[in-house]
């Protein structure tokens, strides 16, 4: 086995044109140095700005396997501090959201600091007097992210100093979280139901290469979605759609349908299925919506916004979201065989409940640990995750619609069952990973 | 109706579901009955706050039909279930209005391959008599630790 610490070679050997090696899903090592080079270097999806409304709202979160908190400071700006009292190393804000007042105060030794991490008292200071502690790491309080970036109320963050800028890192990719928000009449959306937490035994990748796997769902989801669709066509004629089967019945949708739908490229990773429509594009009206919509942004603006349909727009590394569905997920790496899925939903301000109730259906039927849908998917990934070990052959591979042109081509539009994307997503993880 | 009656009911209803005897265990339902595993303690909203399940007969219907289908994959090797039931408590039994409410607190284990996974929680069933016969309007499953994170849940509580 390659120390892939120290061999800058062996690591990006790893990566091929059309295949990795399953030492990226499976080795510990690895994983280490994704959590340093990869998760430290890139934007990381923090949260939503209306889970921390009000001053000293708070709440707790991991970037890659870091524990931070984002909070609402008292000057009113978002800030991700390291979730750690610089005197011990305990854990300051253990609930998972709150409100912590005007200080933070870590539970072991009274330390208490501003809600900018600033520190703000020590209990029996003397003791400190003459040590030298204002030179230490100590003294400067709870670590804040340096690099926080809040794009439309969505918190990203950036460990290191490295790396590119946030415009330069997301580029294009932003407009999906555009068109999220521009759904809602008042150009705003909040956080609304409480997060589904979903436990995989298997690699983070895994599932953010099935984001953009449009050649699965026929076969993988032919249990749920199948079964659902078969079902409903043996109800009696006439009987209203039932609003699960609108959301069950386009997974099972030819391959032609998903060849149609497109996928789009982006530098550093990122990319979407959904460019000319998608699944999520024929869900039944919402009365007053769309008048809604036309009376904020006129009715061309409005036809534009809710034509476009993008199906998982993937922000790389870990979080995903569906503009049309308005939910959201990120996949948490907690170990090279083990990640946590977050599904959140979200109310688009200014629309009728019907819309947030949809897209409460959707998540609990598709990304729930109760889901049929979840249940398919979850049954590849942890099969992959075991069989990987076979030495039958190392290599995974990602092939389909691959053209050596495409090396020199950062965007693209291309054929909606391509594997370019993972592709593309591979590219980016070895350019953080091993640069040359 | 009397308690015997009702504890019962809700004794036999689990027994359905460990002996996975689902098409008999859905026609314990009425037909806008509905099973229901709020997110949240406490939780009084299952339309715009999110839950584990919120499903109505058709729901449950395709999740059983689901169970026996052929390419069912996370069912090969099939999941089973075991239910523990303390003993229920009758909360509400108002026969002018047809209302019974049973509370059972339970343990229930799902296994499938290596894996068992033991959950802890608490029945609420909320019956009626039609034709003669006991039917659940609602089962309310309120787990001990909803929000935690779960892996899959492929049986009924």
């Amino acid at each position: 086995m390659p120390d892939y610490r120290t061999d800058a070679g062996a690591l990006r050997a790893l990566v091929r044109e059309t295949e990795v090696h399953r030492d990226v899903y499976t080795d510990p090592g690895v994983f280490a140095l994704e959590m340093e080079r990869l998760f430290a270097n890139t934007w990381v999806y923090v949260g939503h700005a209306s889970q921390v409304a009000n001053a000293g709202d708070y709440a707790t979160t991991t970037i890659g396997a870091q524990p931070v908190v984002m909070v609402r400071d008292h000057t009113g700006v978002v800030r991700v501090l390291h979730n750690r009292c610089p005197h011990k190393g305990t854990k300051v804000a253990s609930e998972v959201c709150g409100n912590t007042g005007r200080l933070f105060r870590c539970p072991y030794h009274g330390w208490a600091f501003r809600t900018d991490g600033k520190l703000h008292s020590i209990p029996l200071k003397e003791g400190y007097d003459n040590t030298g502690i204002e030179a230490t790491a100590a003294a400067q309080g709870m670590a804040p992210v340096r690099h926080v970036r809040e794009y439309r109320e969505f918190v990203f963050a950036k460990i290191n100093d490295g790396g590119p800028d946030f415009e330069t890192y997301f580029g294009d990719a932003l407009s999906s979280i555009d068109n999220m928000v521009d759904r809602s009449p008042v150009g705003r959306l909040e956080v609304a139901g409480a997060v589904l937490r979903y436990m995989h035994r298997c690699n983070w990748k895994m599932l953010v290469e099935n984001l953009t796997d449009t050649c699965h769902p026929m076969i993988a989801h032919e249990s749920s979605a199948g079964t659902a669709t078969r079902l409903w066509k043996q109800q009696p004629e006439g009987t209203p759609r039932h609003p699960a089967v609108e959301i069950y019945a386009p997974f099972m949708s030819p391959y032609s349908f998903y060849e149609a739908m497109g996928i789009r490229i982006w530098p550093n990773g990122h990319g979407h299925t959904g460019v000319a429509g998608s699944i999520h594009s024929n869900y039944s009206a919402v009365p007053g919506y769309f008048d809604a919509m036309v009376a904020a942004y006129g009715e061309d603006r409005a036809k534009a916004i809710l034509d476009i349909n993008r199906h998982n727009t993937v922000y790389f590394p870990n979080m995903t979201l569906k503009g049309p569905i308005q939910t959201l997920r990120v996949f948490k790496p907690l170990a090279a065989h083990r990640t946590l899925v977050e599904s959140w939903t979200f109310r688009l301000v200014g629309a009728p409940d019907q819309l947030l109730e949809r897209t409460l259906m959707y998540s609990r039927l598709v990304n729930a640990p109760t889901s049929v849908v979840g249940h398919d998917d979850l049954e590849m990934y942890e099969r992959a995750q075991e069989s990987l070990h076979s030495d039958a052959n190392p290599w995974v591979n990602m092939q389909r619609l691959y053209d050596p042109a495409e090396r020199d081509q950062e965007t693209a539009v291309t054929n909606g069952t391509t594997e370019w994307q993972m592709r593309n997503q591979f590219r980016a993880w070895a350019k953080f990973m091993a640069p040359a | 109706m009397n308690a015997a009656d009702l504890i019962g009911f809700v004794v036999h209803e689990a027994r359905l579901i460990d002996e996975q005897r689902f098409e008999e265990w859905l026609d314990l339902f009425t037909e806008d009955g509905r099973y229901w595993m709020p997110l949240e303690m406490g939780q009084t909203d299952p339309v715009l706050q999110q839950s584990l399940f919120y499903d109505d007969k058709l729901l449950l219907r395709i999740r059983v039909e689901r169970l026996l289908g052929a390419r069912t994959f996370s069912q090969k090797p099939k999941s089973r279930c075991h239910h523990v039931l303390q003993t229920p408590v009758v909360d509400e039994s108002d026969a002018a209005a047809n209302r019974y409410v049973t509370y059972t607190p339970f343990h229930y284990v799902e296994s499938r391959l290596d894996e068992q996974t033991l959950y802890a929680g608490w029945s609420r069933h909320h019956l009626t008599m039609i034709d003669g016969a006991l039917r659940m309007k609602l089962k309310r499953v309120d787990l001990v630790n909803p929000d935690s994170a779960f892996g899959n849940i492929q049986l009924f509580m």
